[in-house]
């Protein structure tokens, strides 16, 4: 099969959208001609024109706010967020606005927009250019969550996104735009709420989002050399979230580890951690670990910044010491 | 003051009818909240009348608005029933919004009305999302922003004010100045002109009073025409004037407006009263028909409280319903 990136399989995912559906506009600052600084949009402009691929003044919250109005009557815009990091500056109109309508007007009212924006750190890019805010979405009925963790996934979930009639965020990692997945030629959507084994195993099940993905299947890669059979899972979509395959996965190994890139303090780990707790407690042979990112802003310095993210390295460390049973209070 | 086309005369009552309707409106929700009949706050929009009626008898059914805190006023103007009105304030199943949007949420799809919002400034981007919406799929609807002197705080309405002038979107931007946000007067809150923040973007400008109805309207009409023609934006600031307190628990309002300021608009600047005076001289019609209006918007208003109160709440399975459109 083909491979291709992360960053085409995005650009396809929208043009096909696009062709599919004239109700589809895309806006955002520096789409247009540059494609973003990412280059993730190049081509579009050409093929549907500035109508359609929208650049906008330097105002998030603004253009957030018209993709919301938009979104109530009768187009299905796509908002690219340039950072991640910029989430703050769209939460009112994310929060009170796009998750609330529906809800609010008794189920008159719709947003049927996708929120594109990205996350994760190692790029050197400091502070403010290199936090994964998703937990802070996944926060807040209304809205939907969705975390690629590859080209395939991204294509998919993207598509998916666009047809949902609902405002739904997708977080795609900044650091993943080059990598190369196999997408098949023909179209196909990966529905919410399911979600994939990418290795099965008996020992221990490692729940990972996004990037962690890899990580994960690297820390199993490792693993399997030493006897340990990891199953890798990854939710795919946070919001709404499939509990069934991560419960039975850990009922079926009995330990857990779950990774995610947003800070580790009141996160997506504690929520799935918790999850496991309450449905599953009984199946435990050791305490549900959590990997996430440090709990300081991301330095810039480059050996600093690389302390702050879950690896494998950690990762299998963390396994083999709930194998080994060398966990404090561990079972 | 204009000069009247008598073939404007169905136009005439029927916006003298709905600005009576909004003030009765306002008085049975007052009366609503003090015999603790209601729950939660409301803000009310009487003394206001001119500003809503003016600019939605300039639009059609199919054009949008959006609305605030203090939106009653808005909502009636653009078509809405008052069963159903009372119904959403008393939290009732058979509200605009099954009872989980309330006074500060209704909003009414059917006539146009996107939503009232709590958050100050907090519909200016759906405003000028919707007019994007309708430019791009040429519906020729127009939008009307409805917000207060205290959303001029607010940095959001200036971003999308920017993006409405340069893709020319048609959509009025509609200031109530009715002088105070909250409990401050507008003169502590907003530098300079009001006006003048628009035109800084090159949208067209206007300030008109609030208070006359025909003045609003006949300024409406234009800019209405002029929006569908792809003329917009258009910014507007009405000056007008809130009688009751911010809510209606603000009750003692001495240490920020004076007894003898509200007294002044009531008696001489109030919409109703001075749209009545000039119906009648100008003939369109005499005081006892007037007065049958008035009788017959009261009883409708009443009728309407009463079958509220005793609607049902919505079952206790809808508590998790509409937070995902399926
Ligand atoms: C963003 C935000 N800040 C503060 C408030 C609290 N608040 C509610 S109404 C109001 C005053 C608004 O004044 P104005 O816009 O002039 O409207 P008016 O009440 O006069 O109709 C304030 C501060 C809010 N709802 N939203
Ligand atoms: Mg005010």
């Amino acid at each position: 099969m083909r491979e291709i990136t992360l960053s085409q399989a995005v650009n396809e995912a929208i043009a096909e959208e696009m062709r599919r559906d004239p109700t589809i506009f895309l806006l955002g600052e520096d789409v247009a001609e540059a494609g973003t600084p990412f280059k993730i949009l190049s081509g579009l402009v050409e093929e549907f024109g500035t109508e359609r691929i929208i650049d906008t003044p330097i105002s998030e919250p603004g253009f957030t706010g018209i993709a919301v109005g938009a979104a109530m009557t009768g187009s299905r815009p796509i908002v690219d967020l340039m950072f991640g990091d910029f989430l703050t500056l769209v939460m009112d109109q994310m929060v009170n606005q796009a998750a609330k309508i529906h809800y609010m007007s008794g189920g008159k009212l719709n947003v049927p927009m996708v929120l594109r924006t990205n996350m994760g750190a190692t790029r050197r890019s400091a502070a403010q250019h290199s936090q994964s805010l998703h937990a802070w979405v996944c926060h807040v009925p209304g809205l939907k969550v969705a975390m690629p963790s590859s080209a395939y996934e991204a294509k998919g979930l993207l598509k998916t996104a666009i047809r949902d009639n609902n405002p739904v965020i997708i977080f795609e990692d900044k650091l993943m735009y080059q990598d190369k997945a196999e997408v098949p030629e023909e179209e196909y959507l990966i529905p919410f709420g399911e979600a994939k084994i990418h290795r099965p195993g008996r020992d221990i099940t490692l729940i990972a989002t996004s990037s962690m993905v890899q990580v994960a299947q690297q820390a199993a890669e490792s693993l399997a050399q030493e006897g340990i059979e990891a199953e890798v899972i990854d939710p795919r979509t946070l919001v709404p979230l499939d509990e069934g395959t991560l419960i039975a996965s850990v009922k079926k190994t009995s330990r857990a580890i779950v990774v995610d890139e947003g800070h580790r303090n009141y996160g997506i780990t504690a929520e799935l951690a918790s999850r496991i707790t309450e449905k599953a407690f009984y199946y435990l042979d050791a305490p549900v670990q959590r990997l996430a990112a440090m709990d300081v802003p991301i330095p810039f310095s480059p050996p600093l910044e690389d302390l702050t993210v879950p690896t494998p390295d950690r990762l299998v460390v963390a396994a083999r010491a709930a194998l080994k049973g060398e966990l404090p209070h561990g079972a | 003051m204009t000069i009247p086309n008598i073939s404007n005369s169905e136009t005439y009552l029927r916006m003298y009818r709905q600005m009576v309707r909004i003030r009765n409106f306002e008085d049975n929700a007052n009366k609503l909240y003090l015999t603790a009949k209601m729950p939660g706050l409301t803000h009310m929009y009487s003394g206001q009348e001119a500003v809503a009626v003016g600019l939605c008898e300039a639009l059609e059914k199919t054009d949008h608005i959006t609305s605030t805190h203090r939106g009653h006023g808005h909502c009636v103007a653009k078509g809405a029933d008052f069963q159903q009105m009372f119904c959403e304030l008393l939290g009732k199943e058979e509200g605009y919004c099954r009872g989980k949007g309330g006074s500060m949420h209704i909003a009414d799809q059917e006539n146009g009305n996107l939503g009232a919002n709590a958050i100050v400034g907090g519909s200016a981007g759906i405003a000028t999302g919707a007019a994007l919406s309708a430019k791009r799929l040429a519906t020729g609807a127009v939008t009307v922003c409805f917000f207060g002197d205290g959303a001029l705080g607010q940095g959001l309405l200036y971003e999308v004010m920017n993006m409405a002038a340069l893709w020319s979107l048609p959509i009025i931007y509609a200031c109530e100045n009715n002088l105070y946000g909250e409990y401050t007067h507008v003169s502590e809150m907003a530098a300079g002109q009001l006006k003048t923040r628009a035109s800084a973007f090159g949208i067209d400008s206007f300030e008109v009073d609030g208070q006359d109805v025909l003045a609003v309207n006949d300024l409406a009409q234009d800019l209405v025409v002029r929006a569908r023609r792809g003329e917009g934006p258009f910014f507007v600031v009405l000056n007008t004037y809130r009688y009751h307190g911010h809510h209606v628990g603000d009750i003692n309002r001495a240490y920020y407006r004076s007894k003898e300021e509200e007294d002044e608009w009531k008696t001489n600047r109030d919409p109703i009263k001075n749209f009545a005076h000039w119906l009648i001289d100008k003939k369109i019609i005499d005081q006892q028909d007037l007065t049958e209006i008035q009788k017959d918007i009261a009883a409708e208003a009443e009728a309407a409280v009463i079958y509220a109160l005793a609607a049902r709440y919505p079952s206790e399975r809808e508590v998790g319903d509409h937070v995902y459109k399926i």
